[in-house]
C-alpha cells in the first residue's frame, strides 16, 4: 500500500508537471485526490490493514494528498502567471505615438497677467471697483481737473458720443465715483478697458486695459505712494527690480511721478530694449490733487491720498515678449493656447 | 523740444558735464529726456584741406587730380567735382573716414590713379545749404566761401564748421509752457545742478528816430489778447545770418532762412516767446486790429492755403482784413520779401485756449500755437521784443525805430502762496528746514514774502501748496524721500459678483473653451451679417461722433457679431477647432444725454469635429449649474436672429430672458466664410447673479440603495422632450431622485408624428430601503402625469 501511494505521488508529480491547461490539472486534481480518485480509494482499503499499519500510513496518504493539491495549486498560478505575462506582452504598445488631448481652455494672456496683479493689491488691502465704459465727461475729465479748454486733451484723444458723453479713457473716472459715494479710508484698484482714438498698429489700439488705483485717508503721504508702488513692482517684477521715481506731471495729482524699473536685459546699461535708457517706465502716479479731492467732495485740509496708473497691454507684451499688441484682440487659438 | 548744450551754457555754467550725465541730472529732477545726440552723426577722420595743384587725370576726362595739404602732410584726391581752385579749403575724408551716416571712406584707385580719400559735400557732413547758405547742394563744399568760416589746414572738419555742439531733446510736459525755450531749461539746470543763472537784458539803442504815428494798435479782445506789443524797424538789409545764429538754430532743429526770419525765430526759442514780423507796406491804413474774425472773412495763410474765418477766430487785422491768425501763422502778404524795406516785430500774448482749439479746427499746429495753447507769461513781450531788436542792430539787419507801440490790458499781479513748510514736510514724509525748503524755491526764483511765496509770473503751473510741495519734492529728490507702508488696516477683497465672475470663467476653461477680448466697438454692417431685422431694437446703438472709421463706429449691442469674426479668423487661420468665450459689455442706448446700459453678456462659440448642438447646450448648463443658476427653463425658438430656426432654444428664468443656444444659421455662416457649422450660446450674466444661489448646502450622501425603473412612452413628436422630464418629476414625488433620458426613437412599428420616449427613473427614500410598492407607487404616478400630456406606456 506504502508503494502503491508513493506511485500515485510519482505519477501526480509527473503528469501535473506536463499539464498545460487548466481543466487539465482540474481533471488530474479530481483523478488524483477528489472524493471519487485514487487516493480515496486507496483509503477505502484502509480497513484492512493491521492498528500498526494503519497511522503510518495514513498519515502518508495525508502526505500524498497534500502533495497533490499543493501541486495543483502551484501548477495553476504558473498557468495563469504564464497567461497574464502572454496578455501582458500581446498588449504592448508604442507609448511615443501622440496623444490623444481632451481639449484645454486658456485664459486670455491679458487675464493671466491682470489676475496676477489684481492678487498682489488685494494682498495689500485693495478692492477692486469697476464702472462704466461709456462715461460722462465729467467724470472722465471735469472732475479730474481736466477742464474742456485743457491741453491736456490732445493728448487724449477722445472718442465722443456727445459733448457730454465719452467713451472713457481712463479708469479713473470710477475712482471719482468711488469718492463721491464712500467716505475714506478708501483703497480700491479700477482695471477696465479703456478707448483712445489711436490707429491701430504694433504698439497702439484704440482699446487697451488700464488699472488705475486710489488710496485716500488722513495722513497719507508721498512716502506712503513710493512705499507701495515699490512694494507691488517688486511682487510683480521680483525682489531684485531697482526702482525710480521720477518727477512727471499729471493734472489730477501733485506731485506726480513716473515709475521706472531698471532694464532687465541690460541691468541699466541700455540697450535695444530699453531703448538705450537703461531704464523702462512701468506707471504713473501722484498724490491726488487737493481739487480732484475737493470735486469729490472729500475735504483736502483733512484727507490726503496718492493714485497710481498703469496699461496692462504693456506689462503683458513685457512679460511674455509679445511685440505686436494686435495678437491680444485677434485671438487666434494658436497664439491664445501658449498661456 | 530739442536744446542746444552749447546755447543753454550762456546761461549756466555746467562746465563740461557729460551729455548722459547731465539728461540724467535733469530727468531726476523733472525735465525728462528723451535722447541726446552729439552734432555730425557718425562724422570721423574728416580733416580740412587746402588744395594745392589740379591736374587733369591722366586717363579720365571728367576726373582731376589734386594735391591737397592736410595740415602735417600732403594727400593725393582724385575727384569729378568742377567747382574747385587751387587755394581752395575743402572737407577731405582722409582713408579710414567716416561720412555723417557712417559711410567708409578708404584709399583706393581711380582709374589708375591713386586717391588717398575723397572731398565731401554739405549734405555728407548732413549739413543742408540752409546752414551753409554759401555752400552748393551738390558740390564739394568750400568752406572759404563762407564769411564766417577760417579755415585751417589739418583741423578737423567738425572744429571747422562748427560741429560741436550736442543736440538735447526734452519732454516737455503741458503745466511747463517756459520750459519751451533755453532760458527755461537753463533755468531748470541751473536748480538742477545749483549754479546760478545767468540772465542778460536786452538793450536796444536809442536811434532818434521814433516810431511814433507810424502805427496804431487796437486790442478789442483784451480777454483773448491780454499784451500786444511792437516795434518797428526800417531799411531791413535781409540777408543770410552769421554763422553762430545759424549754428544754435540748427542745433535746436530750427532752419535758418535769413536774418530777420531767424530772429524772430532766436527769440522764440530762446525765450519761448513766439515773435511774428508783418511788412509794413501790407498793413492798410496803418492799422493793427486784435479782434476776432467776422463770420466767412477769410484769410490765405503763409503755407498758401486760403481759409475760411469763423467768429471764434482771433486775427490780427489791418484797417481791412485779416493779416495773420493770432499766434498761428501769418497771411501770405504778411512774411519777409526780398524787397521789403520796413517790418513790425510782433510780441503778443495770447490766450492759450484759443490760439489751441483755432489751431485745431484750422488743422495747423504751428511752433507758435503750440507754445500759445499751453499759456504764455503776458511779462515775457517786451524782453522778447527788445531781444528781437538787439539782434537786429547786433547783426545789422536794419534800423530799429525807438518806442514801442503796445496794448497791455495784462493782470502782472503775480500769484501768492501760503509758505507752510510744516504741511509740505508732513505730505511727503521729510524733515526739510524751512531754510532748506527756502533755498529751493529760490532756485526757481520763488520769493518768500513775509508768510507767503511769490511765484513768478512764467510759472503759471504754482497755484496750490501740493505745487509747492512737488517743487521742493522733485529738487530735494524723489528718491531720497523714504518709502513706507500705508498705516492702517484694510481689508482687501473680491466682491461677491467678482467671485462670481470667476466662478464663470472658470468653468468654463474647465470645460475647454479659452477666453478671447474683442472690441466693444463695431460697424453697423455687422448687424446685416448677422441677419440682425431691419426694425430690430438692438440696431439702435450707441454712436461715436468721431470714430476712427466705420468699422469701429458704435457700440455693440450684442457681441454675437465680434464671436463670429473671431471664429472666422481662426476658421480662415486653419485651427482645427476653436471653441471660445468672452464676457463683456454689451451697450444699450438710453436717453441721448443718459448713459447707456452696460449688460454683462458671456458669450461662446464653437466649431470643430465632435461640436454639437447638444455638447455646446451641455456647456452653457455645466455654467448655469456651477453658477448656481438653477430652475431655468429652455424653449426652442424658430425667431432668433442670427441662429438656425430649428435647432436653437431660449433660456428664460421667472420669464425674464436669460440667454440663447443654438447653432449659427447657414447663411451667416456663409457671411462669416465659415464652411462648417458653428454653434454659439449667449448669457446675461446680470440675470444668472440676480437669480444665482450662492450659498452651498451639503445634502448627507445615501445611506440605503436605490431602485432604478425604466419606462418608455409613445407621444406625439411636438411635445418637448424636457416637457416629459418635467411631467414625470412632478408626478413622481419625493422619492425620485434623478430621470435620465436614454432613448428617443421615430418609426416603424410607432406610427407617424409620433415618438417613443425612453427613461431611466433613479428612486430612493432617506428613510429605508424602498418597497416595490413604493417604488411602483412612484413610477405609476409618473406615468399619470405623462399621460396627462398624452404620452402613453409603450407596451
Amino acid at each position: 500500500m506504502k508503494a502503491k501511494l508513493e506511485e500515485i505521488r510519482a505519477r501526480a508529480k509527473e503528469e501535473l508537471s506536463k499539464a498545460n491547461a487548466v481543466e487539465v490539472i482540474e481533471e488530474l486534481r479530481v483523478k488524483y485526490a477528489g472524493k471519487k480518485g485514487e487516493l480515496t480509494a486507496i483509503l477505502k482499503q484502509m480497513g484492512k490493514l493491521s492498528p500498526e499499519e494503519r497511522p503510518v500510513i495514513g498519515q502518508l496518504a495525508n502526505e500524498v494528498r497534500a502533495f497533490i493539491e499543493n501541486a495543483v495549486e502551484t501548477k495553476k498560478a504558473e498557468l495563469a502567471e504564464a497567461k497574464l505575462n502572454r496578455q501582458l506582452e500581446e498588449e504592448k504598445i508604442d507609448v511615443t505615438l501622440p496623444s490623444d488631448m481632451s481639449p484645454l481652455g486658456h485664459k486670455h494672456p491679458l487675464s493671466v497677467v491682470l489676475d496676477e496683479i489684481k492678487e498682489i493689491f488685494v494682498g495689500m488691502g485693495f478692492e477692486i471697483v469697476e464702472g462704466p465704459e461709456v462715461e460722462y465727461d465729467y467724470y472722465n475729465f471735469e472732475a479730474l481737473n481736466i477742464p474742456k479748454d485743457h491741453p491736456a486733451r490732445d493728448t487724449q484723444d477722445t472718442f465722443y458720443i456727445t459733448d457730454n458723453i465719452v467713451l472713457r479713457t481712463q479708469t479713473s473716472p470710477v475712482q471719482v465715483r468711488v469718492m463721491e459715494k464712500k467716505k475714506p479710508p478708501i483703497r480700491i484698484i479700477s482695471p477696465g478697458r479703456v478707448f483712445r482714438s489711436d490707429a491701430v498698429d504694433a504698439t497702439h489700439s484704440p482699446l487697451f486695459h488700464q488699472i488705475e488705483g486710489l488710496v485716500v485717508d488722513k495722513d497719507i503721504t508721498f512716502a506712503d505712494l513710493k512705499g507701495t508702488l515699490e512694494t507691488f513692482i517688486k511682487r510683480l517684477y521680483g525682489d531684485d527690480s531697482v526702482v525710480r521715481f521720477r518727477p512727471h506731471h499729471f493734472p489730477f495729482t501733485e506731485p506726480s511721478a513716473e515709475v521706472d524699473v531698471q532694464c532687465f536685459s541690460c541691468k541699466g546699461k541700455g540697450c535695444r530694449v530699453c531703448k538705450n535708457e537703461g531704464w523702462i517706465e512701468i506707471l504713473g502716479c501722484g498724490m491726488v490733487h487737493p481739487k480732484v479731492l475737493e470735486n469729490c467732495g472729500i475735504d483736502p485740509e483733512e484727507y490726503s491720498g496718492f493714485a497710481l496708473g498703469l496699461g496692462l497691454e504693456r506689462v503683458a507684451m513685457r512679460r511674455y515678449g509679445v511685440d505686436d499688441m494686435r495678437l491680444f484682440y485677434e485671438n487666434d487659438t494658436r497664439f491664445l493656447s501658449q498661456f | 523740444m530739442n536744446l542746444s548744450l552749447r546755447w543753454l551754457k550762456e546761461f549756466v555754467d555746467i562746465g563740461n558735464i557729460a551729455p548722459r550725465d547731465f539728461s540724467e541730472a535733469m530727468t531726476m529732477s523733472g525735465s525728462k529726456v528723451e535722447m541726446f545726440e552729439a552734432e555730425g552723426g557718425q562724422v570721423e577722420n574728416i580733416l580740412v584741406g587746402r588744395v594745392l595743384d589740379i591736374q587733369k587725370h591722366p586717363d579720365a576726362d571728367k576726373l582731376v587730380v589734386c594735391q591737397v595739404n592736410v595740415g602735417d602732410k600732403n594727400v593725393q584726391i582724385v575727384t569729378a567735382a568742377t567747382n574747385l581752385k587751387v587755394g581752395d579749403y575743402v572737407p577731405v575724408c582722409m582713408d579710414k573716414s567716416k561720412l555723417y551716416d557712417g559711410t567708409p571712406i578708404k584709399k583706393g584707385k581711380l582709374r589708375g590713379v591713386v586717391s588717398e580719400g575723397m572731398f565731401c559735400s554739405v549734405a555728407e557732413l548732413g549739413l543742408t545749404t540752409h546752414d551753409f547758405p554759401y555752400a552748393i547742394q551738390d558740390g564739394i563744399f568750400v568752406l572759404q566761401d563762407d564769411p564766417d568760416l577760417t579755415p585751417v589746414s589739418g583741423m578737423d572738419i567738425k572744429e571747422a564748421v562748427g560741429l560741436t555742439d550736442t543736440k538735447v531733446e526734452f519732454e516737455i510736459t503741458s503745466n511747463r509752457p517756459d520750459c519751451f525755450s533755453v532760458i527755461g531749461l537753463a533755468r531748470e539746470a541751473a536748480a538742477t545742478f545749483d549754479k546760478p543763472l545767468k540772465l542778460h537784458t536786452p538793450e536796444v539803442k536809442m536811434t532818434g528816430r521814433s516810431s511814433k504815428g507810424m502805427i496804431e494798435v487796437k486790442v478789442h479782445e483784451p480777454e483773448l489778447c491780454p499784451m500786444y506789443s511792437a516795434r518797428i524797424v526800417d531799411n531791413v538789409r535781409v540777408k543770410p545770418s552769421p554763422l553762430w545764429l545759424r549754428e544754435r538754430l540748427r542745433a535746436m532743429g530750427v532752419r535758418p532762412i535769413n536774418n530777420i526770419v531767424d530772429i524772430t525765430n532766436y527769440v522764440m526759442l530762446e525765450y519761448g516767446q513766439p515773435m511774428h514780423a508783418f511788412d509794413l507796406r501790407f498793413i492798410k491804413g496803418g492799422k493793427i486790429n486784435v479782434r476776432l474774425a467776422n463770420d466767412g472773412e477769410e484769410i490765405t495763410t503763409l503755407d498758401g492755403i486760403e481759409r475760411k474765418l469763423s467768429t471764434k477766430n482771433l486775427v490780427i487785422a489791418d484797417a481791412e482784413k485779416p493779416v495773420a491768425i493770432a499766434g498761428v501763422m501769418g497771411g501770405e502778404y504778411s512774411g519777409i520779401m526780398d524787397d521789403t524795406t520796413t517790418i513790425v516785430f510782433e510780441s503778443a500774448n495770447f490766450m492759450g485756449s484759443s490760439v489751441r482749439l483755432t489751431a485745431k479746427e484750422h488743422g495747423m499746429r504751428t511752433d507758435s500755437s503750440a507754445r500759445y495753447e499751453k499759456g504764455l507769461d503776458p511779462n515775457s513781450c517786451l524782453p522778447a521784443l527788445d531781444r528781437a531788436c538787439e539782434l537786429v542792430q547786433l547783426l545789422d539787419a536794419g534800423d530799429v525805430l525807438d518806442g514801442v507801440i503796445m496794448d497791455d490790458n495784462s493782470d502782472s499781479e503775480p500769484v501768492r502762496i501760503k509758505f507752510n513748510p510744516d504741511w509740505i514736510n508732513h505730505f511727503l514724509n521729510t524733515t526739510l528746514t524751512a531754510d532748506e525748503m527756502k533755498a529751493i524755491l529760490e532756485k526757481i526764483e520763488c520769493k518768500i514774502d513775509g508768510e507767503d511765496i511769490v511765484v513768478p509770473t512764467f510759472r503759471p503751473d504754482l497755484q496750490h501748496k501740493a505745487d509747492i510741495a512737488e517743487e521742493i519734492a522733485r529738487f530735494y529728490g524723489y528718491n531720497v524721500i523714504p518709502s513706507t507702508s500705508i498705516k492702517g488696516g484694510a481689508q482687501g477683497k473680491y466682491s461677491t459678483r467678482q467671485k462670481f465672475d470667476m466662478t464663470i470663467t472658470d468653468t468654463l476653461i474647465a470645460c475647454g473653451v479659452s477666453e478671447i477680448m474683442t472690441y466693444s466697438f463695431i460697424s453697423p454692417k455687422y448687424y446685416n451679417k448677422v441677419m440682425m431685422p431691419e426694425d430690430h431694437a438692438l440696431r439702435n446703438s450707441v454712436v461715436i461722433s468721431n470714430p476712427l472709421g466705420e468699422d469701429t463706429s458704435i457700440m455693440r449691442t450684442t457681441a454675437l457679431p465680434s464671436m463670429l469674426e473671431t471664429l472666422a479668423r481662426n476658421y480662415n487661420n486653419r485651427n482645427e477647432y476653436a471653441y471660445l468665450f468672452e464676457i463683456a459689455k454689451e451697450y444699450i442706448p438710453t436717453t441721448p444725454d443718459k448713459l447707456p446700459v452696460e449688460k454683462n453678456v458671456l458669450t461662446a462659440g464653437f466649431y470643430g469635429e465632435g461640436v454639437d448642438f447638444f455638447k455646446v447646450k451641455g456647456i452653457a448648463e455645466q455654467v448655469l449649474s456651477r453658477a448656481g443658476v438653477k430652475n431655468f427653463d429652455i424653449k426652442a425658438d424658430s425667431a432668433q436672429f442670427g441662429y438656425h430656426p430649428g435647432r436653437c432654444a431660449v433660456l428664460t428664468i421667472n420669464d425674464e430672458p436669460l440667454g440663447v443656444i443654438g447653432e449659427i444659421h447657414p447663411k451667416v455662416r456663409e457671411n462669416y466664410d465659415i464652411g462648417t457649422r458653428v454653434y454659439c450660446f449667449s448669457l446675461n450674466v446680470d440675470t444668472m447673479f440676480e437669480f444665482a444661489e450662492l450659498e452651498k448646502h451639503y445634502s448627507p450622501l445615501p445611506k440605503y440603495p436605490a431602485v432604478t425603473r425604466d419606462l418608455a412612452v409613445i407621444c406625439s413628436d411636438d411635445i418637448p422632450v424636457l416637457e416629459l422630464e418635467k411631467a414625470i418629476t412632478e408626478g413622481a414625488g419625493k422619492y425620485l431622485e434623478s430621470v435620465k433620458l436614454f432613448d428617443v426613437y421615430k418609426g416603424k412599428p410607432i406610427l407617424p408624428g409620433m415618438k417613443s420616449v425612453a427613461f431611466s427613473l433613479v428612486l430612493r427614500s432617506a428613510e429605508g430601503t424602498l418597497t416595490d410598492e413604493q417604488a411602483t407607487s412612484a413610477v405609476n404616478k409618473a406615468l399619470k402625469s405623462l399621460k396627462n400630456l398624452g404620452a402613453e406606456l409603450r407596451s
